[in-house]
Order: structure tokens, then C-alpha cells, then sequence
């Protein structure tokens, strides 16, 4: 330990006394490291926002279907259980919150156009938990029961119609017989979203109206569940499924939307990448800051190896020299990007691409997001292989011939 | 060889490690800069022809005001022959006409909601790649037979095949209704989702009978030879149409505004990353000159002492930088070109890939497209950067005091 001490003492002075190059060094991996953090959070930022926002069109973390229904989405493929049935089955579940609903492709026609949207029967109730939109932001106002008979459209669609609150439109979908179902509504309210896709294709009904309009009683195309992370949705998953028999599909999220999810497993990927992509990049100058360290005072290693400093020690000491650079280097780096990065978590406006960003299923703000566990595994990554490239230029220097080194000019 | 070139060479070599170690930092940029460049302009081609040959084509004549609403009364009069006036004025036979509407598909077993373009079965082909995407049946032919063409995903929902018959219903321009039994003569297969799910074809003949159309159609489309003359035609076209109010003609960067936003969204982010890569480059290039200039401080005391002038010694080390970074900069250029190369033949692609770039109409491998300017582009920048670090240090120079030179050891 006193050893350790000593040899520390050592490198931070050998560290200073080219300060020049030593700046130049720490200013390279603040730079890296930096960029590592920054970019990270930005697109960290926003692939949490499309899950957020994606989730908010499947909405759920984990949701049950008829096992045809992901492949074929018609109001033939139902769940299986009654209303009481699914109460039976769910009610015990533990900080979950689920909700029923009937989710259909229909048409809705004003006087003046005709739309395709996907129509969902909701009860406003269970869904306080569910995010499809923001309850609060809707003009006119949101459903008020099941048995609501008004309607709730996106702002952007209601325009295209050219239909206002008041107003009334006629939605026509499909029963089970493929007979036409068809029912007029008044518009009680529209809504606003993030992304024009979503007021464009959303269209809001009480639950029990739609299932009187369609014909099915009171059976539902699909039950959301939504539990404590969409990260981890593994729990409720393993938890729906024990509740269940196989007349029902659980899906997680991932995979009713298996863009995001292969988004989301991208986002690690490409973080590593990103991370060992830069470390190369420094690592030429670090390994080179090393070699030069360690060329100047070859006399001076000669000199300590000949009054008795074993081999081992000259490593230690070479190693603790990178490892302090790098840390130094790492923290200036990661101080800087808190720095910047939290000046910016109330939203980078992009709106200027916002039909590019809604190509990605991204919105047009951004909202970037220091993950603690990122900032852990930049500066792990960085460290560790940081410790093999210093390996080389320190076994060379604790491998001098002692009386060799000391002659050496 | 000239005397400076010889001494700035042997300069560089004297410590070979370092001076390699530094190369190395900029070859592997190099050739990473290569590479990503590459693929980049490679994605963006493939993106930019794959969206516009669907449906937008370079450029579209509309009513002003359609590409945002798309209404049904936003007509183009006389559809059939303005595309045919266009055709014989611009000498040019990748010009079609079109109409589009909404309206509600339904087979025996199946309804769904879908968007139906009236097109020219002649001359469609000329402007879409949806004709030559049959998969199964045959495309359209006369323009008035009462067939369609669907996508493979909606011949799934529907549950039907070629052969079988469809109705559809929807609203005419005057607000009437509207309905029509087809029969599907083919189904196309185009691999984009949306378009399979949602998207059918009828002769133009057809749609304008059965929407009532009255001869008019929505949007007349036109290809240029390729994208690099789609301006100048679009000018023309412009030109040819300014007596008209009516109409509009609209550039494909307006009709897709998102794969534009998209590809300045990935380019801003790519260009951070770039920069970044090349700053790491920079500062090991500083470091590396500095030392250099550091250790040499006694031999630039005698040389100055012996009459050599500061701005001489500066062009040296500027001279040493220069040949450091063409050695940096040819073999970068080579090794990203091999490396390059190896991708342009076999494609690109990783685990995750094609769920992604699905969305920007992208095949799940993809090629680079190697040119002079994705070859060289990025190693230059690296290279003038390079010259760029060795400034500080060549300027040092300048402050040096012979007699204080030559006593520093």
C-alpha cells in the first residue's frame, strides 16, 4: 500500500513535468470523452422519446390478443374472455393498471371527405394510467365513459375533414359477418400529439359504443397492461402470463412494435461502438504520450532499476501515469458534458427537419438524457482498455538492461 | 533531393514510433472517414430514388394547396390531356396523370379503409415502380376495364386473391356516393408496408366514372432523366403552367419534405461525429509536433545561433507536418479505399438493420458508393487540420532566444 503511495507520488510529479504535452493529452480525452457523453445523451434523448411516444400508440407494456390478431388486426380475431373474466383473471395484479379496449380499422366520412383511421373503443376510466395522448390538451372535451356516444379526433384530421367540435361525422368499419357497421358521431373534442401521424390515424370512441356499433357484445380486441418500466417489462409479462390460458397471446411491446424494440437494442450497439470508436482515435496519442514519457527518462529508469527498484514497480508506476491521465482526462471530460447537456434537458427544438425526424418516428424536439449507466460505461470502457494500451510501452520500460539505460544519451 | 526536403525528412524519422503511432491516429480516421462517407451517400441515393419512384416522381403538377390536404375537390381539370400535351411539348414520355381517393375496400369476408389512385396503365409504369412490382395476376391494362391492383399485405387482410371481386365505396368529388365492384387483376409487392397495407390501383378511366370525377384527376407526375435535370424541367414545366393559377407544380423535395429533413438530420449528426474523430486527430498531431519542437530546442539555438532565421526553422516543422500527413493522408485514402471497396461488392448490413431502414424504403443491405469525392473528402480535412495543429508549435519558433536555446539540454 505504502508502496502504491509511492509510486503514485511519482507518476502524478513525472505527469506535470512536461506539463505541455500533458495539457494537450488531457485536453484530447476531455474532448473524447465529451463527445462520448454528449452524443449519447442526445440520442439516448430521443430514442426514449419515440419509445415514449410509440408506446403511446400501442399503448402498454405488455398487451394480450387473440393469437391471430397481431398478424390479421380484424374484429373477427377478439379475446377470448367476457368483461367478468378478465376482472377475474386481473384484478389481483399488484401496481398494474390494464384496460380493455376494441381497437378496428375503420372510415370516417364528413360532408366533405372521407378518412381511414384506426378506431379504439376506450373506457376513459381505466385508461387514466395509458398515455395515447395528453387527456388535459384536448379542445372540446375527452370521453367521459364508455358509453360516451361523441367522438375524439386528431386536430390535423378533423382539418383535412374540415369538421370542428359540434360537428358530425359517420365512422364505417366491419362486423364479424362483414356486414357494413356504420353509426354517425358528434366530434366532443380533439386532440393534439407530438407527431402529425398520430392526429392523422386516431380516432376516439366510448368502448361500449363501439361494441354496440360493431356488433360484438361486450368482448374487446385487446388488453393493455402497464407496468413500473417499460425497460424491463419481463415481470408483468411472466405475470399476464401465468394468468392466462392459450385462447390468448401475450405480446410485450417489443414485439407489437418491432421497429421500436429493434430501435431500442440498437441504441446499446450503437453507444458501445460510438465509445470504443473515439477510444481508438485517443488511443494513438495516448500510447504515444506513454512512449515519449517513458523515452525521456530512460536514464532515469536505468537508474532506479540499478539501485533496486524491481521491474514490477516501473510498470506499476508507467500504468498509474495512464490511468491518472485518462481519469483526469475523464472527469474534465464528463464534468464538461453535464455541463452542456443540462442547459439543453428542457428540449433541443429540431422542428427544422420534423418531417425527416417523423421518418425515424421521432419528434421534432429533443430532449437529451444523461443516463447515469452511460456516463458508467464510457468512462469503464475508456479505463479498461486504456489500462491494455498503456500495457506495451510500460513492459518495455520495466525491461531495460539497467547499465544499458543508464549510458544511454 | 533538396536539402530542406532531406532534413525535414530525416527529422520525421527520428523517432519512428512516434511518428507512425501519429500516422496510425490519422490512417485509422481516414479510413474510417471514408468508409462512413461512403455508405452514407450510398443510403442517400438509394433513399432519395427509392421514395420518389413509388408514387412522387421528381416533380408533380396539383392544385394548390392538395399536397397538404389532399382533398378530393383540389382536382387537376382535364387531367388526361394536360399529361398528354406535356408529353408531346416536353418530348418526354415518363409523364402520367392520376387521380386518388379514399375510400372503403370490402371482399366477402373483409373491409378495410384504403387509399386508391386512378392511374394511365400505359404510362404509369414510366413514372412508378409499382407496375413492375407484381407479384402475382398482371397490372392494369385498358382504361376503363373495371380491375384494380392491390398490395400483398391487403390481399392478405382482405383474404383475397387475383380473380376475385372487391367492392369499394367511397364519396365522388360532388360529395355523392360512390361504389364499384372491381375485380383484382394483380397483386404487387412493393416490401414498404404502408404501401402494401393500404395503397390499390385502378385505370384512371375507371376512378374519374366511378368518384364522378368529371374528367379531372389530382396530380399529373413526371420523371426526369435523373435527379441532377429534375430542376431544370421543373423550371420548364413552371414556365409552361404560369398562365394557369389553377396549378402548381411541386419539386419532389417538397412533396417528401421528410426524406430531405431526414437525410440533413442523419448528415448533421454523421458531420459532429466526423469532426470529432478529426479533432482527436488534431490534438495527436499537436503533441507529436510539439514534443518535437521541444526536444530540438538546443539544435534550433546553434542552427539560429549559425544565422538561420525563426520563420526558416518554422516552415521546417511545417515542412515535416505536410510530409507526415500525406504519408497519413495517401495511406488512409488507400486502406478506406480497400476497405470501401470490399463493402461496395458484398453490401453492408448488420443484426437489426433492415427493421430500420425499412422505414426510409431501404433494402436491409446496402452498398456504398465509393467516388473521388467520398474517397478524398475526409482524409483531406484531416489533413489540412493536421497542418492546421502544427502551427502553435511552428510558431513557438519565433519566440526562441538562441543563447537560452542552446543552454536547454
Amino acid at each position: 500500500m505504502r508502496m502504491f503511495v509511492v509510486l503514485s507520488r511519482l507518476a502524478w510529479r513525472y505527469l506535470w513535468r512536461n506539463h505541455r504535452r500533458t495539457i494537450v493529452m488531457l485536453s484530447a480525452i476531455a474532448v473524447g470523452a465529451w463527445a462520448m457523453i454528449f452524443m449519447t445523451a442526445l440520442t439516448r434523448g430521443m430514442v426514449d422519446q419515440m419509445i415514449v411516444d410509440g408506446i403511446s400508440v400501442i399503448p402498454g407494456h405488455v398487451q394480450i390478443h387473440d393469437p391471430d390478431y397481431l398478424d390479421d388486426p380484424s374484429i373477427n380475431n377478439r379475446v377470448a374472455y367476457s368483461d367478468a373474466e378478465l376482472a377475474a383473471r386481473f384484478e389481483d395484479l399488484d401496481r398494474v393498471a390494464w384496460a380493455a379496449r376494441v381497437r378496428v380499422p375503420a372510415v370516417v366520412t364528413s360532408e366533405r371527405e372521407s378518412r381511414g383511421v384506426t378506431l379504439l373503443g376506450i373506457d376513459p376510466e381505466a385508461e387514466r394510467s395509458f398515455s395515447f395522448i395528453d387527456y388535459d390538451a384536448v379542445d372540446g372535451r375527452f370521453l367521459e365513459g364508455p358509453d360516451d356516444n361523441g367522438i375524439v379526433l386528431g386536430a390535423k384530421l378533423a382539418d383535412t375533414l374540415e369538421t370542428r367540435v359540434g360537428k358530425r361525422v359517420v365512422v364505417m368499419s366491419q362486423d364479424p359477418e362483414n356486414e357494413i357497421a356504420d353509426r354517425g358521431f358528434r366530434v366532443v373534442g380533439l386532440f393534439h400529439a407530438e407527431m402529425e401521424a398520430t392526429e392523422e390515424s386516431l380516432a376516439f370512441v366510448g368502448k361500449r359504443t363501439a361494441q354496440k356499433m360493431l356488433r360484438i357484445g361486450d368482448s374487446v380486441t385487446e388488453v393493455a397492461f402497464v407496468g413500473d418500466d417499460y425497460r424491463d417489462v419481463e415481470p408483468l409479462y411472466s405475470k399476464v402470463v401465468e394468468r392466462v390460458d392459450d385462447a390468448v397471446q401475450v405480446s410485450r411491446w417489443t414485439e407489437v412494435d418491432t421497429y421500436l424494440g429493434t430501435m431500442m437494442g440498437m441504441m446499446d450497439g450503437f453507444m458501445l461502438i460510438w465509445v470504443i470508436v473515439i477510444f481508438l482515435a485517443l488511443s494513438f496519442g495516448l500510447v504515444n504520450t506513454l512512449v515519449m514519457a517513458v523515452f525521456e527518462r530512460i536514464r532515469e529508469i536505468g537508474l532506479m532499476l540499478a539501485l533496486g527498484m524491481k521491474p514490477a514497480m516501473i510498470l506499476g508506476q508507467i500504468i498509474i501515469e495512464s490511468m491518472m491521465l485518462l481519469s483526469v482526462g475523464l472527469l474534465i471530460g464528463d464534468v464538461l458534458a453535464w455541463a452542456t447537456i443540462k442547459p439543453l434537458e428542457g428540449g433541443i427544438d429540431i422542428s427544422i427537419v420534423a418531417k425527416g425526424m417523423e421518418m425515424f418516428g421521432a419528434s421534432s424536439v429533443l430532449y437529451p438524457n444523461l443516463d447515469v449507466d452511460d456516463v458508467i460505461l464510457a468512462n469503464v470502457v475508456v479505463l479498461v482498455l486504456g489500462f491494455f494500451a498503456s500495457l506495451s510501452p510500460a513492459w518495455r520500460a520495466s525491461r531495460y538492461e539497467p547499465v544499458e539505460a543508464i549510458t544511454k544519451v | 533531393m533538396n536539402v530542406v526536403l532531406r532534413l525535414a525528412w530525416r527529422n520525421l524519422w527520428r523517432h519512428s514510433r512516434r511518428t507512425w503511432l501519429t500516422i496510425g491516429a490519422m490512417v485509422f480516421s481516414n479510413t474510417l472517414l471514408v468508409f462512413m462517407i461512403s455508405l452514407q451517400f450510398g443510403m442517400y441515393g438509394l433513399m432519395i430514388d427509392n421514395t420518389l419512384q413509388v408514387f412522387s416522381g421528381h416533380m408533380q403538377i396539383q392544385a394548390p394547396g392538395y399536397k397538404d390536404d389532399q382533398k378530393m375537390r383540389q382536382v387537376v381539370p382535364d387531367v388526361q390531356p394536360l399529361a398528354a400535351r406535356l408529353r408531346s411539348e416536353l418530348d418526354s414520355e415518363t409523364i402520367a396523370a392520376r387521380g386518388w381517393a379514399f375510400g372503403l375496400a370490402s371482399s366477402e369476408e373483409r373491409s378495410y379503409g384504403i387509399g386508391i389512385y386512378g392511374v394511365e396503365p400505359t404510362f404509369e409504369s414510366r413514372v412508378s415502380n409499382i407496375p413492375g412490382l407484381i407479384k402475382e395476376g398482371r397490372y392494369l391494362e385498358q382504361n376503363d376495364a373495371m380491375e384494380i391492383v392491390i398490395g400483398t399485405m391487403l390481399a392478405r387482410n382482405l383474404r383475397i386473391n387475383v380473380g376475385d371481386e372487391l367492392t369499394i365505396l367511397g364519396s365522388g368529388l360532388d360529395g355523392s356516393f360512390a361504389a364499384a365492384v372491381v375485380v383484382v387483376a394483380g397483386i404487387f409487392d412493393s416490401g414498404v408496408r404502408e404501401i402494401d397495407r393500404n395503397i390499390a390501383e385502378m385505370p384512371l378511366g375507371t376512378f374519374q366514372d366511378v368518384f364522378y370525377m368529371n374528367g379531372a384527376g389530382h396530380q399529373v407526375v413526371l420523371l426526369a432523366p435523373d435527379l441532377d435535370q429534375a430542376e431544370a424541367l421543373q423550371t420548364r414545366v413552371a414556365t409552361m403552367l404560369s398562365a394557369n393559377d389553377a396549378l402548381v407544380v411541386q419539386g419532389w423535395d417538397e412533396l417528401q419534405p421528410g426524406v430531405k429533413q431526414a437525410i440533413q438530420a442523419d448528415m448533421s449528426s454523421a458531420f459532429f461525429m466526423y469532426g470529432i474523430l478529426v479533432i482527436l486527430v488534431a490534438f495527436s498531431v499537436l503533441n507529436t509536433q510539439l514534443m518535437s519542437v521541444l526536444e530540438r530546442t538546443h539544435e534550433f539555438g546553434i542552427v539560429m545561433a549559425l544565422g538561420l532565421k525563426p520563420g526558416r526553422l518554422g516552415r521546417l516543422v511545417m515542412l515535416e507536418t505536410t510530409m507526415m500527413g500525406f504519408i497519413g493522408l495517401l495511406l488512409g485514402a488507400i486502406a478506406g479505399a480497400l476497405f470501401t471497396t470490399w463493402f461496395t461488392v458484398n453490401g453492408f448490413s448488420y443484426p437489426g438493420m433492415e427493421e430500420m431502414v425499412a422505414k426510409f424504403n431501404l433494402p436491409g443491405r446496402v452498398y456504398p458508393r465509393a467516388t473521388l469525392v467520398t474517397m478524398f473528402a475526409g482524409p483531406l480535412v484531416v489533413f489540412l487540420c493536421t497542418l492546421a495543429a502544427a502551427i502553435y508549435p511552428a510558431l513557438r519558433l519565433r519566440r526562441l532566444h538562441p543563447v537560452e536555446a542552446m543552454r536547454t539540454n
